[in-house]
């Protein structure tokens, strides 16, 4: 579903992503773990089109995603943000809705209402939720809109950027058991970038470990445990010693 | 010596670099103008954002400045013996230099700041990439309604602020300085051309573009967290200022040149 073949990416003097080659197969929730800084959000954000690799292909559904019309490309994508990036101006439902109120994918203004309370139930909130605006809520609602949101069209395809980072356990918990359920249940593809271990596990089919710019090491969820990658046990286990250095 | 030339000649550089970029963003952003999808409802919010809300600000700002026009005019007239030509000097001055100068720098401490820390926000707060994601162009969506509000909207509070600024003459001419209310009136309407007023109302719409433009330019290219929105804030209201008198000046000489 997507391919990405040697991706390099270059801010100023740093080296970003240095070659990155990952497949994510239809229907299957891929998770990129890796420290700070080892370029997990740009990865991402160069599939999104919102960074251009220096070099490389990125392929989506056997497309180059230069070759296809951005508006179409988008369309098939739901992105959660880490902070929910929910706009402040408008309420709720409107930022649930906000695909469907313009654009392609423009519903009359009730039945935009309609999807957006069915969708936020969804997501485990109220209807009256929808009328309050993002300020008014705490964290953890916040994302569970954010969720919302980016499941509102039925997307073929959806990004998680550290969904659980700034919530308690709880929280925590109730968002990764909702990425599986809503994942499942659509039979959408996830990539998810964390580097919370226990979202690793209960969201994740396929895991990649990315350091310093590549991939070190993917495989099943299942194998992780086992892989006998010197980067990945580190990362995994919490080890101050090891290649990654603790300090970067 | 090699260094202090080399510094200058990077400074120099920079500041081109620095120009070329705003004059690209200006220019994308006109050239949104003829591609739908256009956001109307985000224009009509801009507009009530920028226009209606800076009518208090604009109003007293021209009432006081008005004034304060009339008692210098009348100081200064006296001491020629030419304290008749309060009314018209007062009327000229406003609707050609201080309405348009005075407004524009009132939006441009009121607007171009809002507008460049909400944007910084946005894009310190990843809004700008959710946007994208949602399929709306930033562009489209959030610099084109404030910059075609802007261009609308402050020529109008420049109007206003020509007639609150007239008034404030009127009243201390008439209250303080002891002019006759009808003929002070009637030297107002005499000595005021067409020329006077639109010309005002032009610049005003250049430095409407100007405000919103520095405001949205400075958002979109503000740096990360307080630090970077507050500095984008700074660069928006010195930069749009400063533009403002500069065209101000070209605009003068285009109009009035001799």
């Amino acid at each position: 579903m997507i391919e990405l073949r040697d991706i390099h990416k270059t801010f100023g003097s740093n080296h970003v992503l240095r070659g990155v080659n990952l497949s994510i197969p239809k229907g299957s929730s891929m998770v990129i773990i890796g420290g700070s800084g080892t370029g997990k959000s740009v990865t991402l954000k160069c599939i999104l089109g919102l960074v251009t690799p220096d070099q490389g292909q990125i392929l989506v559904g056997g497309q180059n995603v230069e070759d296809v019309s951005r508006d179409a490309f988008l369309a098939r994508f739901g992105m959660l943000f880490q902070g929910a990036a929910l706009f402040d101006s408008i309420p709720v439902w409107q930022n649930v809705a906000f695909r469907l109120m313009r654009g392609a994918l423009k519903r009359p203004k009730a039945e935009a209402r309609e999807i957006a309370i069915e969708k936020l139930r969804r997501v485990g909130l109220k209807p009256e939720v929808a009328d309050k605006f993002p300020a008014e809520l705490s964290g953890g609602m916040q994302k569970r809109v954010g969720l919302a949101r980016a499941i509102a069209a039925d997307p073929e395809i959806i990004f998680f950027d550290e969904p659980t980072t700034g919530l308690d356990p709880i929280m925590s918990g109730v968002i990764n058991d909702l990425i599986r359920e809503i994942v499942t249940e659509m039979g959408a593809t996830a990539l998810t970038i964390t580097h919370d271990m226990t979202s690793v596990r209960a969201i994740a089919d396929n895991v990649a470990m990315l350091h310093d710019g590549v991939v070190k090491w993917t495989g099943a969820v299942n194998d992780m445990d086992t892989s006998g990658d010197p980067y990945v046990d580190q990362f995994i286990h919490g080890r101050a010693e090891g290649p990654i250095a603790a300090v970067r | 010596m090699t260094r202090f030339l080399a510094s200058i000649g990077r400074a120099v550089l920079s500041a081109l670099a620095s120009v070329g970029s705003v004059a690209l963003f200006a220019l994308e952003t006109v050239s949104h103008l003829f591609r739908p999808p256009f956001y109307g409802r985000e224009f009509w919010h801009a507009l009530i954002q920028i226009g209606w809300l800076s009518l208090p600000v604009v109003g007293l700002t021209a009432f006081f400045t008005g004034g304060a026009l009339a008692l210098q005019i009348f100081a200064g007239g006296s001491r020629y013996g030419a304290e008749a030509v309060v009314p018209s000097i007062v009327a000229i001055g406003m609707v050609r230099e201080l309405g348009p100068v005075l407004g524009g720098l009132m939006v441009a401490a009121r607007v171009a700041s809002s507008i460049a820390a909400e944007i910084g926000t946005m894009k310190v707060t990843e809004q700008i990439d959710a946007l994208v994601t949602l399929s709306t162009n930033p562009m489209k969506y959030l610099t084109l309604p404030r910059v075609l509000a802007a261009t609308i909207a402050v020529p109008v509070l420049v109007a206003v602020g020509d007639s609150v600024g007239i008034m404030g003459g009127y009243l201390v001419g008439v209250n303080r300085l002891d002019f006759n209310s009808a003929t002070y009136l009637k030297n107002t309407v005499d000595f005021l051309e067409t020329w006077d007023i639109t010309s005002g109302l032009f610049k005003g719409a250049a430095f409407g573009f100007i405000v919103a433009t520095m405001g949205c330019y400075h958002g979109m290219q503000s740096g990360r967290g307080a630090q970077g929105v507050g500095a984008a804030t700074k660069s928006a209201v010195v930069s749009a200022s400063v533009l403002i008198f500069a065209a101000n000046y070209i605009l003068t000489e285009l109009f009035f040149a001799a």
